[in-house]
């Protein structure tokens, strides 16, 4: 069996600032990274390779100049990095992402599983999943809190929100990763040693893929023209109360008043 | 059990050094840093004095990633309402081989650490390492979660708290009286306000060493230029903090609020907080370097030269790891690690110019302990100032008469004396 996960290299979206007077978020000069979700779709995908015997290879889309970025990932447990070199910096709209994520899977073929998030830490457009699935014509099993290898096939556990639904289905399939489902194992020095000698391979989109910037270009249909933060204010409320018990008292009311809390005694 | 030649503990300057000469001379070398990169969380003020440096990585300058070379010292006595400055700017600091360069962490331990790295060592970042492997005595290795890994000689790195080496037993533990705390900003400002600010060109930047306004604290302050930041900053005795019962930070908030450093720092943008814990680098307070299987180097050996006026730790650790490096391929070619032939290291320190520094300015440490350098003094030069270049409508009096005047009821001629004899100990005589 061969898994694939697909890591979004992402914005450190915990150094994003945004600027006061327009509420225009700043990116320039934020910090990339493994995006924290993806650091989940990882785990899942290791998990299912340890209850398999299966290989298992990162594809991810990433600058070339990310591929030491990749050491935590290959240290949990992951044999291979392929890491395709993205001509568009982080910014091309989801439809253009999953045409080349679909030639990279094609390409290592034969493929039994694709993992991936729900959505990515910075983008949150929770599109690749899904059109990616459309794409490869697998089954899309999202929101999978629990994986489990089942008579040749695989059972995921869906988180619907309002209830938990277990589904099976056969391979190959696409599944996505709930939000902090699976989280990941820390790794240890020997994890990291043996790291050191896995490889990270870079593919370019036109050598590796044999597909054309210009046409993916052509294909896109949505611009980007602003991005900008909402607001969201909290209110700050600071207990006066002389003990814990007055504290407690005072915290029920405010709630209460607040409509957070109905029918307290 | 996986074994390498060397095990370096930590990526600041001293392990990543140590790492690059070991590895250069063949050894089979892992350095392990517990932060994810090297220098995520490493603090400095930020002035990297740069003539020992070169001779480890020559011409460094035209490489690593510095900010400003440092051409103008301001050394400022800061009152509650005035300011007392000598103010030294220095064309040759702004030529090879310059004085000192300012230097943001977070770029120059990643850089040290690849230089590390293609010299051939293994690095090996976001792995703590958890003890020490103690053999008999003897250090063998060491212990990170469950791994445990060989090796003839283990370099500990690890930086002011020493933790590895008190918890194996080879340290006693820190007074907080020989400790100070270090809180630092970095305010984002545009480079051409900086070089407006602190009358410097695009390549050259100021220090600013900067007395009082620590709320009676004893320690000092610093503003140092960056590119396109500053770094801002207190250091404070962490016993006497302690007992003044203010948080650190409220001395950081204080000292910025001081007209002086109001005036530098206005408008900036406070685009990272960090603190860390500061040896007071006493010349008598050295440990021991070397045991059997392991040498300590850097900070965790509380090598640091503060003599007010400058306070030299990078390149002191740099220059450390060598030492301690060079001792190591010496004891491998003796084909033994024990305290007695690692003790070479020792001897090597001793002959280098920033350790004879650090002898030389052992009566500043005694110094800094004098409460009134840090309250007293600063107001009183600026208030002997005040009295001679006010043109008062009442009577003045000359310098020794203002000084008569600022000194009343606040300390006798004798006291003023002491201080003045143990000024000129500390940083003339
Ligand atoms: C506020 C402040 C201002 C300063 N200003 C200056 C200045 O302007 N100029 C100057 O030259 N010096 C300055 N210093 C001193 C200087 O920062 C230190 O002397 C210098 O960093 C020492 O280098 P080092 O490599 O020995 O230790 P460090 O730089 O502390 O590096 C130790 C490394 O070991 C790692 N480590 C620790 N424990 C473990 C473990 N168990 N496992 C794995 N890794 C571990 C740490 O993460 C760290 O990266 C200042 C210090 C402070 C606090």
């Amino acid at each position: 069996m061969n898994i694939v996960a697909l890591v979004k290299y992402s914005r450190d979206v915990t150094e994003i600032k945004v600027d006061p007077a327009t509420s225009e978020l700043r990116t320039a000069g934020v910090p990339e990274r493994v995006g924290l979700i993806d650091k989940n779709v990882v785990e899942a995908a290791v998990r299912l390779k340890e209850a398999t015997g299966a290989g298992l290879k990162v594809i991810a889309l990433a600058p070339a100049t990310a591929r030491d970025s990749f050491k935590d990932v290959l240290a949990m447990g992951v044999d291979e990095v392929v890491l395709i070199e993205d001509p568009f910096d982080g910014e091309a709209e989801a439809g253009i992402v999953v045409r080349l994520l679909e030639a990279a899977i094609r390409k290592l073929d034969p493929v039994d599983v694709v993992l991936c998030g729900f959505a990515s830490d910075d983008g949150y457009s929770f599109q690749v999943g899904p059109r990616l699935a459309e794409r490869l014509r697998r089954p899309l099993l999202a929101y999978a809190r629990g994986i489990t290898p089942e008579g040749g096939g695989l059972r995921v556990e869906q988180n619907l929100d309002d209830r938990m639904q277990t589904v099976t289905a056969p391979l190959p399939a696409l599944v996505s990763i709930d939000e902090e489902a699976f989280p990941p194992r820390r790794t240890t020095l020997m994890d990291a040693l043996k790291a050191k000698k896995k490889p990270v391979n870079v593919w370019g989109i036109e050598t590796e893929l044999g597909l054309s910037r210009a046409d993916l270009e052509s294909s896109a249909r949505i611009a980007d023209t602003r991005l900008t933060g909402v607001v969201v204010r909290r209110q700050q409320r600071v207990l006066k109360g002389q003990d814990l018990g007055a504290m407690a008292d005072e915290l029920i009311d405010a709630l209460e008043q607040a409509g957070v809390l109905k029918g307290a005694a | 059990m996986e074994r390498f030649d060397v095990i370096v503990v930590g990526a600041g300057p001293a392990g990543a050094t140590a790492g690059r000469a070991l590895a250069q001379a063949g050894l089979n070398v892992l350095v392990v840093e517990r932060a994810a990169t090297p220098g995520a969380k490493n603090v400095s003020g930020g002035l990297l004095y740069s003539r020992a440096v070169a001779e480890v990585y020559p011409e460094f300058w035209k490489h690593a990633p510095i900010e400003r070379a440092i051409a103008a010292h301001q050394i400022v006595m800061l009152g509650e309402h005035t300011s007392t400055a000598l103010d030294f700017r220095s064309a040759q600091a702004a030529t090879p081989p310059f004085n000192a360069f300012s230097v943001l962490r977070a770029k120059l331990d990643p850089w040290l650490a690849t230089q590390a790295e293609e010299a051939g060592a293994s690095l090996i970042s976001g792995v703590n390492v958890d003890a020490l492997l103690v053999e008999n005595g003897r250090v063998v290795g060491i212990q990170a979660g469950p791994d445990q890994i060989g090796a003839d000689v283990v370099v500990v790195a690890e930086g002011t708290a020493g933790l590895l080496l008190k918890q194996a037993g080879l340290r006693g533990p820190h007074n907080p009286h020989d400790v100070s705390l270090g809180v630092k900003e970095v305010i984002a400002l545009p480079p051409d306000v900086i070089e407006e600010r602190f009358q410097c060109d695009a390549e050259t930047g100021a220090a600013y060493t900067l007395v009082g306004s620590t709320g009676g604290v004893e320690g000092g302050g610093f503003i140092y230029t960056n590119k396109a930041s500053l770094s801002v900053g207190v250091v404070v005795k962490i016993d006497s903090l302690y007992a003044s019962g203010r948080h650190p930070h409220e001395i950081l908030d204080a000292f910025k609020a001081h007209p002086l450093v109001q005036r530098l720092v206005r408008g900036g943008e406070v685009v990272e907080y960090s603190a860390q814990t500061v040896h007071r680098g006493g010349f008598h307070l050295a440990t021991q370097l070397v045991g059997d299987g392991y040498v300590v180097a850097g900070s965790a050996a509380r090598l640091l030269v503060n003599n007010v006026l400058t306070l030299r730790g990078m390149d002191f650790a740099i220059t450390s790891a060598v030492e301690a490096a060079q001792a190591i391929l010496q004891a491998r070619f003796a084909g033994s690690y024990t305290a007695a032939t690692l003790g070479n290291y020792v001897e090597r320190l001793k002959a280098t110019s920033i350790y004879q520094d650090w002898r030389t300015f052992k009566d500043a440490y005694g110094l800094m302990e004098n409460p009134r350098l840090f309250s007293l003094y600063p107001d009183l030069a600026g208030e002997v100032l005040e009295r001679l270049l006010t043109a008062d409508t009442k009577p003045g009096s000359k310098a020794l008469g203002a000084l008569s005047e600022a000194l009343k009821g606040k300390a006798s001629w004798l006291t003023l004396s002491q201080d003045m004899l143990q000024i000129a100990r500390g940083m003339v005589l």
